[in-house]
């Protein structure tokens, strides 16, 4: 009776939608979950494939493999190598893949692929907190002079180890290079040479590897980049650029020190990559990612596939009931029995619209016959109901029996519908027939199945069960919805019609 | 083109039909219509004590409760509880010429059965048709199972006398006893109209079954608009008596009876149904906790403006009689300042409270 104040509960439903919001795109941002069925998201697949002479004594190949690889996550990887044994090792940050045989001789080639997905916000360059030690280096004369004064003549214009670099590709690539550069680089490779420099200048530095990724190429080589450490993190260079940083299109492979194929027990070892560009749906890689990085704890997808598939129609229904509240709160729809629209909607989902639509109309109509006799023998109301739902029990074997035997195999969905609700239904309509009259059945009667019909397209619409069922916080908000509608005193469609005559009396 | 000019007329009617029938919410608004959804949150559930709800939804209850605040009400013959007590039926209605059978827990009509005399040994209903012993033990049989009352629970059997109409209100309606619903809000008489049965309701005064409204001056009791099915008429459908110079008597003596049912059940919400005898005078038929909207189409005006008039008095009247004098000084259909704001008639308020 009193009339308390409603802005805490204003405050609270708020806050339930902001939070159910707020966790949705918490998932989307940090998941990738879409916020769209059938989104597809690119996915490299990068094939490596290594040939190599075998000896005829046991084998070990391993390959250095991509271990959290800048602007990519790995989906799945995979070896095909009929007859080895193969696995997956790390050792001190240097991911491989081993295959091993007892014996194997003449030429050999073994596969190794891997499915990866460009992601925006990299996975952070492990963050190595202990800064390496620069790699000891030992050069002679005069390659140490012409070192120091290339290391001298780039520091005077660097600050900083990532400048410094920058400068000494830049000496190192510039189209009329001194004397000194000639004499460094006419012996040893560009990346060899920078790689010595840098750690000669006590900057950190090391030579990764990366594949430059377009669509369907084959036999493709690494291409080496320069990597020196500053403040904390890798920072790569293309030495042929002077670039910095990793392109979009750029595979790092090889980042730690360490060889990239290693054979014992073989010689003429060769790595190629060839790659493909596919789209999968976005989702099946969240899925995948859960998987593997039991980040999924929160996601329904944990659940065994027989309780998913249930959960998934459960989740559906506060979309009915928000169905429901809308049509008779806002438009006004009148309905014969509270949720029984949502419960007829839920057998459609199962039947499909039209067939479960006749099945539902022949239902009623033939338990309403029967109803007819049945109020003559006045009985107790719990007796009636349940006569009516062994009636209704027979109608439906009986619609299922004869539709089959007739070649109708939709006959057999009418076992969808929920017994009990039929009955319920029925037992409604019948006395509204009695005390109301034909049209009040009409308009109750049109007026549950329009809302069922309603209520099933959007349960039915894949944009529903997917957002209920990859964001369940979603269902917050339906709450909250749901909860301001139970605060909705304004006028309602049909109201609009029904007092259309106070026009007069303005 | 010939084809063209014949679409016209049928796309003509189904535009009236789909656009013309319609009113601006802004407009409703101004009428002050209270609406479905606002009548739920803001008057049955913030008013309307769910504890009072089992005192008006039995129709014994009512009766017996009403009785100590001295309003009155169809004398009660005898309450039937038992099936076995079916069989002195006989002895029970030997001495009765008229009566009424109802389910204590029946609503909208369901399960009343009227006798208005006897013939030999039938019994006449106000249609004319005839039933015997028997066919009213199975309808008593039928209450005490349930049949009528809300989800069928075990309900009892209520007869009460006959209210014979008043002649001049009896000429209006066919068939059925004529009722008048005044809506009580707070305890303050704030819309009222005359309920007349017809054919198409079957005799009962039920308009969502066809019955008629007719609104009454909350001062006067004056009839002011006549509306069926929600939309207006000036005549009766089936006695063709124009229906515009209804006057009923002893109009404030309703009222106060109306006021008086809030003392009773405490309901700041309700509708008050009572009929007037030839005898008797005016008597309760019933309390409703939710009353209907089409009210307010028959009286051809809102009510939220009277509701809030009532919400924003300060010092509530105590007594029916100074409840029921605010109302016909400020709630009538001459008094027209309601559709200004409410301050005005606080300033009027202390006037009212003299009176
Ligand atoms: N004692 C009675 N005498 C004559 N008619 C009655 C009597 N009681 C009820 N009725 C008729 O039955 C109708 C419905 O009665 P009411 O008590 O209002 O029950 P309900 O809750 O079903 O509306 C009244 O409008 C009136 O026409
Ligand atoms: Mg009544």
């Amino acid at each position: 009776m009193s009339r308390h104040s409603k802005t805490p509960f204003y405050i609270a439903t708020l806050m339930l939608i902001l939070l159910g919001i707020a966790l949705a795109v918490l998932r989307n941002q940090s998941m990738g979950v879409p916020w769209l069925p059938g989104v597809q998201q690119p996915v490299w697949l990068v094939e490596a494939r290594i040939d190599y002479q075998a000896w005829g004594e046991p084998v070990t190949v391993s390959l250095n493999v991509p271990d959290n690889a800048p602007g990519f996550a790995t989906l799945s990887e995979q070896a095909a190598s009929p007859g080895y044994g193969f696995a997956i090792t790390e050792h001190k940050g240097d991911r491989r893949a081993e295959w091993t045989i007892r014996e194997a001789d003449g030429p050999q080639t073994l596969y190794f692929k891997t499915r990866l997905i460009p992601a925006d916000s990299a996975p952070s360059p492990v963050a190595s907190t202990k800064t390496p030690v620069p790699t000891q280096i030992f050069l002679e004369e005069p390659r140490a002079t012409a070192a120091l004064t290339l290391i001298d003549e780039a520091g005077s214009r660097s600050s900083t180890p990532t400048s410094l670099a920058r400068e000494l590709i830049a000496l190192l690539n510039s189209p009329k290079p001194d004397q000194n550069t000639q004499l460094l680089l006419s012996d040893t490779s560009k990346i060899d040479t920078l790689y010595q420099l840098l750690n000669y200048a006590n900057t950190p530095a090391r030579i990764a590897e990366g594949l430059v990724l377009e669509d369907a190429r084959r036999a493709q080589t690494l291409q080496p980049y320069l990597q020196i450490f500053d403040s904390g993190t890798w920072v790569t260079f293309n030495p042929r650029t002077g670039e910095q940083g990793v392109p979009s299109n750029t595979l790092l492979w090889r980042q730690q020190s360490g060889s990239l194929l290693d054979v014992t027990g073989g010689s003429d070892s060769q790595v190629h990559f060839s790659m493909l560009r596919q789209t999968i749906p976005a989702l099946q890689v969240v899925r995948a990612e859960a998987d593997s990085n039991n980040l999924g704890a929160l996601s329904l997808y944990q659940l065994p596939v027989e309780q998913q598939s249930m959960f998934r129609m459960l989740l559906l229904l506060p979309f009915g009931a928000l169905v429901v509240c809308l049509m008779r709160i806002i438009v006004g729809i009148k309905t014969s029995g509270t949720f029984m629209p949502v419960l007829i909607a839920v057998a459609f989902v199962q039947t499909s619209l039209l067939p479960g639509i006749a099945a539902f109309i022949s239902v009623v109509t033939l338990g309403l016959l029967m109803r007819g006799y049945l109020s003559s023998l006045n009985l107790l109301l719990v007796s009636r109901i349940s006569t009516l739902i062994v009636l209704v029990i027979f109608i439906t074997v009986g619609i299922s029996v004869i539709g089959y035997q007739m070649g109708f195999a939709t006959g057999m969905t009418v076992t969808f519908f929920p017994m009990i609700i039929l009955a319920w239904t029925i037992e409604r309509v019948s006395i509204l027939w009695e005390e109301e009259g034909a049209h009040e059945v009409l308009v109750q009667g049109g007026g549950s199945l329009l809302v069922a019909v309603i209520a099933y397209l959007v349960m039915s619409s894949p944009l529903a069960e997917h957002l209920s069922f990859n964001f369940p916080e979603l269902h917050l908000v339906v709450l909250g919805a749901i909860l301001l509608l139970g605060q909705y005193t304004g006028y309602k469609l049909t109201e609009l019609r029904r007092f259309s005559p106070v026009r007069k009396y303005l | 083109m010939i084809k063209h000019l014949e679409k016209v007329p049928v796309i003509n009617k189904l535009k009236q039909r789909l656009f013309t029938d319609w009113i601006k919410p802004s407009q409703l608004k101004q009428a002050g219509i209270l609406n479905m959804n606002k009548r739920n949150v803001d008057y049955i559930a913030r008013y309307n004590d769910r504890s009072a709800y089992p005192l008006v939804d039995n129709k014994l209850k009512t009766k017996l409760v009403l009785k100590e605040y001295e309003v009155s009400s169809p004398k009660l013959l005898e309450v039937i509880t038992e099936q076995h007590e079916i069989k002195g039926f006989r002895e029970l209605v030997q001495k009765l010429d008229g009566f009424a059978i109802k389910p204590a827990k029946g609503s909208g009509g369901k399960g009343i059965l009227v006798i208005t005399g006897r013939d030999g040994d039938a019994f006449v209903k106000p249609s004319g048709s005839k039933v015997d012993l028997a066919d009213i033990q199975r309808h008593l049989s039928n209450i005490l199972a349930g049949l009528y009352s809300l989800g069928g629970s075990p309900d009892v059997a209520v007869v009460e006398s006959l209210v014979r109409c008043e002649p001049m209100l009896a000429n209006y309606s066919y068939q059925g006893v004529p009722d008048i619903r005044i809506v009580a809000f707070k305890g303050y008489p704030v819309m009222a109209m005359l309920r007349l049965s017809t054919q198409a309701s079957d005799g009962k005064a039920n308009l969502h079954q066809g019955a008629v409204g007719v609104g009454l001056d909350i001062c006067t009791g004056e009839a002011l608009h006549a509306v069926q099915f929600d939309r207006s008429i000036e005549h009766h459908p089936d006695t063709g008596q124009p229906l515009n110079a209804i006057k009923i008597d002893d109009w404030q003596k309703l009222l106060v009876m109306a006021s008086r049912c809030f003392e009773a059940t405490n309901l700041g919400y309700m509708g008050v149904d009572i009929v007037i005898d030839e005898e008797h005078g005016p008597l309760l038929l019933e309390l409703n906790a939710r009353p209907g909207l089409a009210i307010q189409m028959a009286n051809g005006t809102g009510l939220l403006p009277r509701l809030r008039a009532v919400e924003a008095l300060r010092r509530p009247h105590f007594t029916a009689e100074e409840r029921v004098a605010w109302s016909m000084a400020h709630l009538g259909a001459a008094s027209k300042p309601l559709s200004q704001p409410a301050t005005e008639i606080e300033a009027s308020e202390p006037v009212a409270v003299g009176a």
